[in-house]
């Protein structure tokens, strides 16, 4: 990231006084200590005061913890569902059920590839209607088997192809919107990176959101934001600041209700601490949430949303 | 159609078949071109007409206080919630500050938002009824919009009143961020409990309608009715060219295109949505037993 490099600089300088044997050369020693202090240093400044432009660098990381990953490192015994009983399996939305720590629940994400031939198959997150309608079709089963749903987001936004748009891409999201406020079971949602407009609001509101300190979710991207107001999406990190996309700026609003810390420089940097961290917040807010009952939970989650807005006057 | 009829309709293209526009000494408006055949119109027609060619039969884009006197029954409509009126609330400056272009709209629009709504009749039912306004920062659903949308499913559902709701819009509006985003899930939220208690939706799409108001409220309607050339999707034009870098289909997210592709009930000429929609609600009724 364009932000890190002189981290990266750092690093490599140090990598290659380290290759040096040091015993040949014991004045390296003092150096490479300073160096080290200094990339210490780095790091604070760096990742301590980050900008919401630079977060979003940061949730786009390629190496960045992805659904799959969370999936597989917080719950067992998972069964995946496929289909959306009309058209076909849309690889960029995963739904399942799943297990945490002997909690069973229903299991949506948006889901990102590893590498260039997952992506394509997962058309890079971004799901079309037909992934929308089989997050619909496990609302339902959720809904009627009381198994909580867990959701994750991470996408740039639904598709905008030719195909998404002639089988009802708007269509799609508003059903998820209209089953997703009437589930008579606990929805957490957990956004991890991307949080990318009505394709991440589909599965992106219920009873708690939880934001991961680096993720950011948002009406519209900063790029596109750019692109409209000034016909440069360059001006995107002046944009991000505007839009207030932040998961610190989420908490501010009202909108989250929990911020996950990640470690310094990001949820990749030590992907099992954010695993670790992620199951306590997700345990506990089932915990929280697991006693209301159904009529209770509908009703506050829609107090909640009427809540959402600020206006002047009657 | 009747032999006569037929001569009146040829009368009338004649008649707007344009000779030369005269600007001198005529006063602007007057005279006016059809975006769709280009042809000079002579404004009076145009109106009475309901702002679509006589002659093409190109529907114009119409303001919310235009569209409801075409659609309700004349002295029906009782405006609710007018005084709500948009704040700033992520002091949003990148571009042209937001406050302002607030300002700019309600100067231009005599408007208070992009959306009004009220109490009225269509045909002799009663209705709650809503229009968007375009031309306020091209209707964009923020927390005012929003909130009078809710509120209008909110009156349905404790009326038991059927809703009629005439969308246009350019989707959700970016300068209040995540709070716009949110309105969709809350408009939904209001149009699920409607549903589920039963008391009928008609939904009026109209030239746009298009993002964050498609995939929302819009199209959750138990009957979906596009006015004729209509365009409306969930990922604008431009954007869709961009990501695929191919030209569009012609036609592409047209009213036309989305009956085809099975998304809306029907497509109605303007000037037989009353009658229409009046149809309908015999039908649906108030969904009381």
């Amino acid at each position: 990231m364009e932000f890190e490099r002189p981290l990266e600089e750092l690093e490599q300088k140090l990598a290659s006084l380290k290759r040096v044997d040091v015993s040949e050369q014991p004045e390296l020693a003092a150096e490479i200590g300073e160096l080290e202090a200094e990339i210490g240093r780095l790091h604070q400044t760096l990742y301590t005061a980050l900008t919401p432009w630079e977060r979003v660098q940061i949730s786009r990381h390629p190496e960045r913890p992805k659904t799959d990953d969370y999936i597989e490192a917080l719950f067992t015994d998972v069964i995946e569902l496929h289909g959306d009983r009309l058209f076909r399996d849309d690889e960029a939305m995963f739904a399942g059920l799943a297990t945490l720590d002997g909690r069973r629940v229903a299991v949506l994400g948006h889901r990102k590839g590893k590498n260039t031939n997952e992506n394509i198959r997962r058309n890079f997150g971004s799901p079309h209607p037909e992934g929308f309608r089989k997050a619909e079709r496990l609302m339902h089963l959720a809904d009627r088997f009381g198994l909580p749903i867990v959701s994750f987001l991470d996408t740039a936004g639904a598709y905008p192809g030719i195909e998404a748009e002639d089988r009802g891409q708007a269509l799609a999201i508003a059903e998820c919107l209209a089953a997703l406020s009437q589930v008579r079971v606990p929805v957490v949602v957990v956004g991890i990176g991307e949080g990318g407009s009505g394709g991440a609001l589909a599965i992106g509101f219920g009873d708690r959101l939880i934001m991961l300190e680096n993720a950011y979710y948002s009406v519209i991207s900063p790029e596109m934001c750019a692109t409209i107001l000034h016909k440069d999406a360059r001006r995107a990190s002046e944009t991000s600041a505007c839009l207030q996309l932040t998961a610190q700026d989420l908490l501010r609003l009202g909108l989250a209700d929990e911020v996950v810390c990640e470690p310094l420089g990001g949820a990749h940097r030590d992907p099992a601490a954010t695993f670790a961290s992620v199951r306590g917040a997700i345990g506990r807010t089932l915990g929280e949430l697991s006693p209301i009952a159904p009529d209770a939970l509908v009703e506050a989650r829609y107090s909640r949303l009427r809540a959402i807005g600020a206006y002047a006057g009657e | 159609m009747p032999i006569s009829d037929w001569f009146k309709a040829r009368e009338q293209r004649r008649y707007t078949t344009p000779t030369a526009v005269p600007t001198a000494d005529v006063p602007d408006g007057v005279w006016v071109r059809c975006e769709g055949c280009k042809r000079t119109l002579y404004m009076g027609d145009l109106e009475r007409s309901e702002m679509v060619c006589p002659s093409c039969g190109k529907h114009h884009d119409i303001t919310a206080p235009e569209r409801l006197a075409m659609l309700l029954d004349e002295g029906s409509f009782v405006e609710a919630d007018a005084g709500m009126r948009s704040t700033d609330p992520l002091d949003f400056t990148s571009g042209k500050a937001y406050v302002d272009q607030i300002a700019a709209a309600e100067e231009r629009t005599g408007l208070n938002e992009g959306f009004i709504s009220g109490t009225a009749a269509i045909g002799g039912h009663a209705v709650v009824v809503g229009a968007m306004d375009f031309r306020f920062i091209g209707a964009s659903m923020g927390s005012v919009v929003g909130e009078k949308i809710t509120r209008a499913f909110e009156r349905a559902l404790q009326l038991r009143t059927p809703l009629v709701l005439v969308t246009a819009s350019g989707g959700a509006r970016m300068q209040e961020g995540m709070l716009s985003l949110m309105q969709m899930a809350k408009t939904s939220a209001a149009a699920a409990r409607l549903a589920e208690a039963r008391v009928p939706y008609i939904a009026i799409l109209t030239n746009p309608t298009m993002g964050g108001v498609t995939a929302s409220f819009a199209t959750l309607a138990d009957v979906l009715i596009a006015e004729p050339g209509a365009l409306i999707g969930f990922a604008g034009p431009r954007v869709v060219e961009q990501t695929i870098r191919k030209t569009l289909p012609k036609g592409f997210q047209s009213a036309e295109a989305l009956l085809a592709n099975g998304m809306i009930d029907m497509v109605v000429d303007r000037r037989e949505l009353a009658a229409t929609v009046g149809s309908l609600l015999a039908y649906l009724g108030s969904g009381d037993e």
